[in-house]
């Protein structure tokens, strides 16, 4: 009987997770599809760049900031090991534009837009807002949806590049004013090994499909929430955690394919 | 034309709406069962009933959001059901709905959120869509709250600015849920008021569906009753004041106990409290 219980179970949950994916797959391609409207509209999504890119700077800059002063101080504690504080500047900005700038920025991402969407879409939801629009014959896709997806998509890639920025301002604070690294080899070392299209396209590439991923998840997640109070706190975590574990995954995957071995 | 085929002929071209054995089930549990209505053009109705009857459901498949598992609803000659996307929202841009707690979106200011649905489907110039604005706001009384934001209007205002928002596109017809929920007597009178006023100025049917059965009486042409799914009474709000039907008397008199019982249904009261026999 608990065996027949517990296959019932597992066979339940995977109908229901497969379930999800499916409604999610529509989901994602009627906001696609309805993207144009947004376009049209573009003011809406002006909007949404501000609550979402805009007010996400301050964190963002403020972490860059102090992420690459520690990348400052370790990477001078290292290199000084083989005499070469003078490739820190290298070492600070690639570790940032490969790798630190789109993965941490799209982290913070999630945490501080992504939750505020999936929060303010269930919101909606629960208090009928996005019923109400449906009987005005709006299209809640396109006139809510739509626009946020798209500036979610817009503002990652600025952000990461924020983010990428200001650590490198933080690495060069740490490294050339307070230890005394030679700031000609700081500055000429970077822009000599840093290559455009090799590590700064890649690095945009990478933030390009987090804002893809951490966008559509938070917007699914709101649209699907129970529109209670506790649904809608269900949901904001949801976002947080799935987000964050989908960036470190495709992380990996990205890296193994844009640096995987070849160099 | 014999007068009785005449008079059937000219009730039945002024119906707005017209419901013929509904059906409808949340998976096996049956909500609504076979109910029969007729909404004339210019008239006020309320369907009535206590809580769970399936009067919000009834209203969801009027508005088309809801796929009856039997029969129909058809407004203005259409049956709804049946209708594409795309007709669906042409018919929907025909009406109006007031939601329990007004539904006013929450990142819009009051001006916003009334002239929302003249942005959205219609090429009017800002000057007219403010002008009208204003005057949809002046028919409720709140032309002053304009530049507020929902957060700021007390549960009263914010039903009010969201009946102007309803009637923004004159709808042919309204749909009001639950309207007078949680208001202070004056609100209510207010709202009650407002409603009627609106019907008749802009030509349109409205229908309300609630518990308050005394504002509801003052205002409304005719009552729908409405129990566990199917239609318990119905007729003017005379017919209802005076209808000796026990359902229709322990609701218009707010008794304890009658048809709908005070106690949900339970195990036995003496073993729920572990006394012995």
């Amino acid at each position: 009987m608990s065996v027949t219980k517990t296959i019932s179970v597992i066979g339940h949950r995977s109908v229901n997770a497969v379930w999800r994916i499916g409604v999610a797959s529509r989901f994602f391609t009627l906001t696609l599809m309805h993207s144009g409207n947004g376009f049209r509209r573009y003011n809406l999504i002006v909007k949404e760049l501000f609550s979402t890119g805009v007010m996400s700077l301050i964190i963002i800059i403020v972490a860059g900031l102090f992420v690459g002063m520690v990348l400052g101080l370790q990477g001078y504690e290292t290199l000084k090991r083989y005499g070469s504080e003078s490739a820190l500047g290298v070492m600070v900005a690639l570790g940032l534009v490969r790798e630190l700038g789109p993965v941490v920025a799209a982290l913070l991402f999630a945490s501080r837009a992504g939750s505020a969407m999936t929060a303010e879409i269930g919101l909606m939801k629960a208090t009928e807002q996005i019923s109400a629009m449906e009987l005005m014959a709006v299209n809640p896709i396109a006139r809510i949806v739509a626009p946020r997806f798209w500036a979610g998509v817009i503002s990652m890639p600025l952000l990461a590049a924020m983010f990428s920025a200001a650590g490198i301002f933080g690495g060069y604070f740490v490294g050339v004013v307070q230890i005394g690294v030679d700031e000609g080899s700081f500055w000429s070392q970077m822009q000599a090994a840093v290559d455009f299209k090799h590590d700064i396209l890649n690095g945009v590439l990478k933030s390009f499909v987090f804002g893809v991923v951490v966008t559509a998840i938070a917007l699914f997640e709101g649209y699907d929430a129970p529109p209670t109070a506790e649904g809608v706190s269900g949901a904001t975590t949801r976002t947080v955690v799935t987000s964050s574990l989908a960036i470190l995954m495709l992380d990996f995957v990205l890296t193994a394919m844009m640096f995987g071995g070849n160099e | 034309m014999r007068p009785l085929r005449l008079w059937v002929h000219i009730l039945s071209s002024s119906a707005l709406v017209e419901i013929r054995d509904l059906n409808f089930a949340y998976d096996k549990r049956a909500v609504l069962q076979g109910i029969n209505m007729t909404f004339h053009k210019g008239k006020l109705i309320a369907i009535m009933g206590s809580s769970g009857c399936g009067k919000t459901t009834l209203l969801r498949h009027i508005g088309g959001a809801l796929k009856p598992t039997k029969g129909y609803v058809k407004v203005d000659g259409k049956i709804m059901h049946e209708l594409s996307q795309d007709g669906l929202y042409e018919m929907r841009r025909k009406m109006g709905m007031l939601f329990q707690f007004g539904a006013l979106f929450t990142d819009m200011s009051v001006y916003d959120n009334v002239a929302f649905q003249m942005r959205e489907h219609t090429e009017l110039p800002e000057e007219l869509i403010h002008d009208l604005v204003m005057m949809k706001l002046h028919a409720v009384g709140l032309r002053g709250t304009y530049n507020l934001m929902p957060s700021e209007l007390s549960g009263g205002m914010a039903r009010r600015v969201a009946l102007a928002r309803t009637v923004a596109l004159d709808p042919m017809l309204i749909m009001y849920d639950e309207p007078f929920a949680g208001l202070d007597p004056i609100s209510l009178t207010v709202v009650g008021d407002l409603i009627r006023r609106l019907n008749d100025a802009l030509g349109a049917t409205s229908v309300i569906v609630t518990h308050d059965v005394q504002e509801s009486l003052k205002i409304v042409d005719y009552v729908y009753f409405m129990a566990g799914g199917v239609i318990v009474a119905e007729g003017t709000p005379d017919e209802i004041r005076a209808s000796d039907k026990e359902f229709v008397h322990q609701f218009v008199h707010g008794e304890m106990d009658g048809p709908v019982p005070f106690h949900y249904p339970g195990g036995d009261y003496r073993q729920d409290l572990n006394l012995r026999a």
